[in-house]
């Protein structure tokens, strides 16, 4: 009973969804819409759920003294500080429970919730991502190394795409003559995304379609049942 | 030792020259002009081919982890779109998306002082659901956003008069850094409601967005990365925080570059090394 009414409801929906595409008529369109408006509540709880497993874990590895405990500390304080000051004076134009913060806003010039990202959230966040240019410097130095063909097809495809996405790259062939005007180094950079490059994409895009839709047929028959958080 | 082992003296240098590398071009701008891209000029001729009074979804699918490269795109077709008497509808399928798109409008709107909100501009906020919101949206939007991100009913603002779904928007743009984003747009509002859409990616996503770019017209264009972004600025005829920031870009692809000539030496040299040693005894 636990798993077969989960199964039976997958197989119904599948079918109701799948059918609505080639029938765009009564009933079937009227129930996906009611089925994608259920969708979107689910997925509104979802974030929900979600906040609570943070805080379960955080708490679970603050209370276990984990390693590095003081940072989970950190994530558990900020997520509530965010919390508590949202509910209490709200955001932008949105009233908290305090009203809209007059006296705060004056002296901070926004929203406590709307100075805090501004001026807290987004800069760490941009840091956070930031650092990628520096792992991704360290790595080139380490992996564009000439070994065999295809690293070296590799390596010169990297060099002239790098140079290519710069204000360099048109610097650089600029004196070009018309008749070479195919080896402008933003040219060629162009051409290597447009053809080798969108073509070995279409071929994933392909090949990772026809996964979905087997993976799907195999959730609608049943078949897969790992979604019910056991594949027996 | 390894051909690719990096030492940590190494690891330190390569942070500390690429650190020097950014910063310096920031604080001393060097001014290198940016060649504008097919592709940045496919999207920029899509909206600039939309008569005056055009209604937009502009949908801020990112969040400020991606800002640096993404908000510039942002602004830049909010000013395109203004100064050529568009209407923008913001919506968001990141959670955080209408706060970037919040400030996208604050910094728009001190250019612009004469666009009201609710009039020309306003902000949807969020939904989650990615996909499956767009497909809801095509058939109503007031059925998936009653109200806007203030609180204010979806019939009280004048943007929506002629606005009942998707298809009766003029095009739709998404920035995206991931899933749901650019992609979501295409499968629904181009393929289903043939609406045109185009949009912006980071750098390292943009390939994976280019087979979009066809003769069924999928994608118009694509910006991506920073530089696209500059691009976009170049064309609009504005100096915005994209072209000043692709000086810093341009100095750390170029360092990038040597740190692979200067790799390669290294691993030349090492790879000799023992037939040196083994000639000479």
């Amino acid at each position: 009973m636990k798993k077969n009414i989960p199964l039976l409801f997958a197989f119904v929906v599948g079918i109701i969804v799948l059918a609505s595409e080639f029938i765009p008529h009564r009933p079937f369109n009227s129930i996906t819409e009611t089925l994608q408006n259920w969708f979107m509540i689910i997925s509104g709880f979802a974030i929900l759920l979600g906040q609570i497993s943070l805080v379960r874990v955080n708490v679970s590895k603050i209370r276990n003294r984990s390693r590095d405990w003081q940072f989970y500390l950190a994530c558990l304080i900020s997520f509530a500080l965010m919390v508590i000051i949202g509910l209490l004076w709200g955001k932008q134009e949105a009233r908290g429970i305090l009203g809209q913060g007059a006296a705060i806003t004056a002296n901070l010039g926004s929203k406590p919730f709307d100075y805090l990202f501004d001026n807290v959230y987004i800069h760490l966040s941009a840091t956070m991502f930031s650092l990628l240019a520096f792992f991704i410097a360290s790595a080139a130095y380490r992996a564009f190394i000439i070994r065999s063909f295809e690293s070296n097809l590799l390596m010169i495809t990297g060099v002239i795409v790098i140079l290519g996405r710069t204000s360099m790259g048109s610097m650089l062939t600029g004196w070009l003559p018309a008749r070479l005007h195919f080896l402008h180094l933003p040219v060629l950079t162009d051409f290597i995304m447009q053809y080798p490059n969108s073509a070995a994409q279409r071929a994933i895009m392909i090949s990772a379609a026809l996964g979905i839709l087997g993976s799907s047929l195999r959730i609608i028959l049943g078949i897969e049942r790992s979604y019910l958080g056991s594949d027996k | 030792m390894s051909v690719n082992q990096n030492t940590q003296t190494e690891r330190r240098l390569i942070f500390l020259l690429l650190f020097i590398a950014v910063l310096v071009p920031l604080i001393f701008p060097i001014g290198w002009k940016t060649e504008v891209s097919p592709h940045a000029k496919m999207a920029y001729d899509m909206i600039d081919s939309k008569p005056e009074g055009s209604v937009a979804i502009l949908s801020f699918d990112y969040e400020p982890s991606t800002m640096t490269e993404l908000q510039p795109m942002a602004t830049a077709i909010i000013e395109h779109a203004w100064s050529k008497g568009h209407k923008i509808i913001a919506t968001a399928l990141w959670p955080q998306g209408p706060q970037v798109a919040d400030l996208a409008f604050k910094e728009m709107a001190a250019k612009f002082p004469d666009k009201v909100y609710g009039e020309d501009y306003v902000n949807l906020g969020y939904k989650p659901g990615g996909m499956v919101t767009i497909q809801a949206m095509g058939k109503s939007l007031k059925d998936v956003y009653p109200l806007d991100i203030n609180g204010k009913k979806y019939d009280d603002l004048p943007i929506f008069k002629n606005i009942r779904a998707l298809r009766d928007v003029t095009y739709a743009a998404s920035l995206s850094s991931g899933v749901p984003g650019i992609k979501e747009w295409i499968m629904v509002a181009h393929d289903v409601h043939s609406v045109p859409v185009t949009g912006g990616t980071t750098a390292v996503s943009a390939p994976g967005f280019l087979p979009y770019i066809n003769n069924q017209n999928q994608l118009y264009g694509l910006l991506g990365g920073l530089k696209a972004a500059s691009e976009y600025e170049i064309m609009i005829g504005t100096v915005g925080p994209a072209t000043v920031k692709m000086d810093a870009q341009s100095i750390a692809h170029l360092l990038i570059l040597i740190f692979i000539l200067v790799g390669n030496i290294k691993a030349w040299r090492i790879r000799h090394k023992p037939k040196q040693q083994a000639g000479t005894e």
